[in-house]
């Protein structure tokens, strides 16, 4: 497996305040990754500074380019996706646009609309409500468009911010199954999550970031069973 | 009033709000797109009346030396800040679209009016000439505040009005045009006398919106552009640049006022600050669709149009105080309406 994405000694500041110190890991190709931790972290700042939208220090690399001076749109057009805890969605257009303009950065348009049939396919509950405007949408429709619309743009890599947050367990497990099943797709991807148990079982490998900086890491199936983060994160059994 | 002087105090008024519905339309493009309330927008209308009848005469108009002012300003500002963010490999692309671009709009415009152009080809050369104004103004005055409130952009855009006012005396002088009807065609219409001019207004204005209608629901471009005035953060993430849906929203948005400013030149005497009231009338039917919806500021600038025309003929003196103490109810109606709407940001 070759690198995808690494970030070393990155640093993210909100008006003088480190909120991310010194962070340093790395993403494999076809590999899910997983940051998992408590509120206020900095998990979510560490993804906006992945994406461009938070200004950072220290080095990111992304497929052997260094992308910590690109704007936001430059790493999208490299294929560097982020679904975002607010889902960001265009509430006033319909389903189907939102698709549609998921694959706005890609410069082939030959294969939109095998990947829009590929998407409805995984999700046909998007497909029966493709005219509906997003805004209508109950919260696990609006994750799985925001995954969809992610998925339009044949990510690379793809950066997920709390897909569970807010859903009921039944569709919680939904939205896993399908991350798991990505990785056939051969998408790395980097999860951020609270919910650590759900994200350890899904993921290759993962860290633990507290208070801005990485404490712990390791492969996924070592550290569901660290007794700290048994009593930590996981609920203490 | 007997109901004759009021169908034609109507349909005069529905005419005079076509025109307005163009502007406003423009207005709440660049406005949901770029968060700027474009005041000079009317002045682009106003300089397309006078780049007209500046051609019509066979002189040719100073349009084009302002445009290539704007191109040399906005191509020196987008080089150095090309060379603060150590991207010069953009250079040529910038030469192109900020230099290239406009100077040969100029030159063709010059080229073709030596050879006495007909009237059609006249009015696609004001077109051109008008429709690289606002970009370039936005290059050189939005774009470095981009991130500013909108009450700073708002304030600066008035600030640009008054330079445009000021540009447009020494551009086109201080006397008043009036073109030549584009058709001399009328027709009968319940009974009131239309002229062709009147008709032409109301038909452009409806093809115009529904291009616009098309361009919005059936492209992908369009689309962009909605997604921005929707969602900034999340049109970004889908690699759609702002600044590039900004330029798009000004380049339609000129266009729209250009051919407001053709379509009023032959109805109205129009000078080189006429434009305030035309932008400020569009602005009025603009709020009416709560700056966001296209339908509501046509009919807002439709609704505009009527009363502008009832009230001139009831008093001629306070016909523009009428229409703008419209906007105290509009103001006071629309912000008990939009109570819910910090709540729905929040979320």
């Amino acid at each position: 497996m070759s690198e995808m994405f690494s970030m070393t000694d990155v640093t993210v500041c909100y008006d003088n305040v480190e909120a991310v110190r010194n962070v340093s890991l790395s993403v494999e190709e076809g590999q899910i990754v997983t940051v998992i931790g408590p509120n206020g972290a900095g998990k979510t700042t560490l993804l906006m500074a992945v994406i461009g939208l938070l200004a950072s220090r220290g080095r990111m690399v992304f497929q052997g380019n260094d992308i910590g001076k690109m704007s936001v749109e430059d790493r999208v057009e490299r294929r560097l996706c982020l679904v975002p805890e607010k889902r960001e969605l265009f509430s006033d257009m319909s389903v189907a646009d939102n698709l549609l303009l998921g694959s706005y950065s890609l410069r082939d348009r030959s294969g939109v609309q095998k990947t829009l049939d590929e998407v409805y396919d995984r999700f046909p509950r998007l497909k029966e409500r493709q005219r509906q405007a997003a805004g209508t949408l109950s919260g696990g429709e609006r994750q799985m468009l925001a995954l969809g619309r992610a998925l339009m743009a044949k990510p690379k890599l793809l950066m997920l911010d709390e897909p569970s947050l807010g859903l009921a367990p039944l569709i919680v497990r939904e939205i896993f199954r399908t991350i798991a099943s990505l990785r056939d797709l051969g998408v790395s991807i980097l999860l951020v999550e609270q919910n650590a148990r759900a994200a350890l079982e899904t993921a290759d490998y993962g860290y633990v970031l507290e208070t801005g900086e990485i404490v712990q890491s390791g492969p996924a199936k070592d550290l569901i069973h660290d007794p700290r983060l048994i009593t930590a994160y996981l609920g203490g059994h | 009033m007997t109901s004759d002087i009021a169908a034609i105090l109507a349909i005069d008024g529905i005419a005079t709000g076509a025109v307005y519905a163009l502007v406003a339309i423009g207005t709440v493009l660049i406005f949901t797109v770029t968060r700027v309330i474009f005041i000079p927008f009317g002045d682009i209308a106003a300089f397309t009346a006078l780049t007209l009848a500046a051609l019509d005469a066979k002189r040719f108009p100073g349009t084009g030396a302002l445009v290539v002012i704007l191109a040399c300003l906005a191509t020196l500002i987008e080089i150095v800040s090309l060379m603060r963010a150590g991207e010069l490999r953009l250079l040529p692309r910038a030469l192109f679209f900020y230099l290239a671009l406009p100077l040969a709009v100029v030159g063709l415009a010059w080229v073709t009016m030596r050879a006495d152009p007909p009237l059609a080809v006249r009015l696609v050369l004001a077109l051109m000439l008008i429709t690289p104004i606002a970009p370039l103004l936005d290059r050189i005055v939005f774009r470095p505040i981009a991130d500013g409130t909108v009450l700073l952009l708002l304030t600066v855009s008035v600030a640009l009005h008054f330079a445009l006012v000021g540009l447009g005396l020494l551009f086109f002088g201080p006397e008043g045009v009036r073109t030549e009807p584009l058709t001399s065609l009328s027709t009968e219409f319940a009974g009131v006398l239309v002229s062709g001019q009147t008709m032409l207004i109301v038909i452009a204005a409806l093809v115009f919106s529904g291009l616009l209608y098309l361009f919005f629901d059936f492209t992908l471009v369009g689309k962009s552009l909605r997604a921005t005035a929707v969602n900034r953060t999340g049109s970004r993430l889908m690699g759609i640049r702002p600044a590039r849906a900004g330029t798009i929203a000004y380049l339609l948005g000129s266009l729209m006022a250009g051919v407001s400013g053709i379509l009023i030149a032959p109805v109205n005497t129009v000078f080189y600050d006429s434009g305030f009231l035309i932008g400020l009338k569009a602005f009025v039917g603009a709020i009416v669709g709560g700056m966001t919806s296209y339908p509501g500021a046509a009919i807002g600038a439709v609704g505009v149009g009527i009363l502008e025309s009832f009230a001139s003929f009831e008093s001629s003196a306070l016909k523009d105080v009428i229409v703008f103490s419209l906007l105290i109810p509009i103001l006071i109606w629309r912000s008990l309406a939009s109570l819910h709407s910090e709540e729905e940001i929040e979320e």
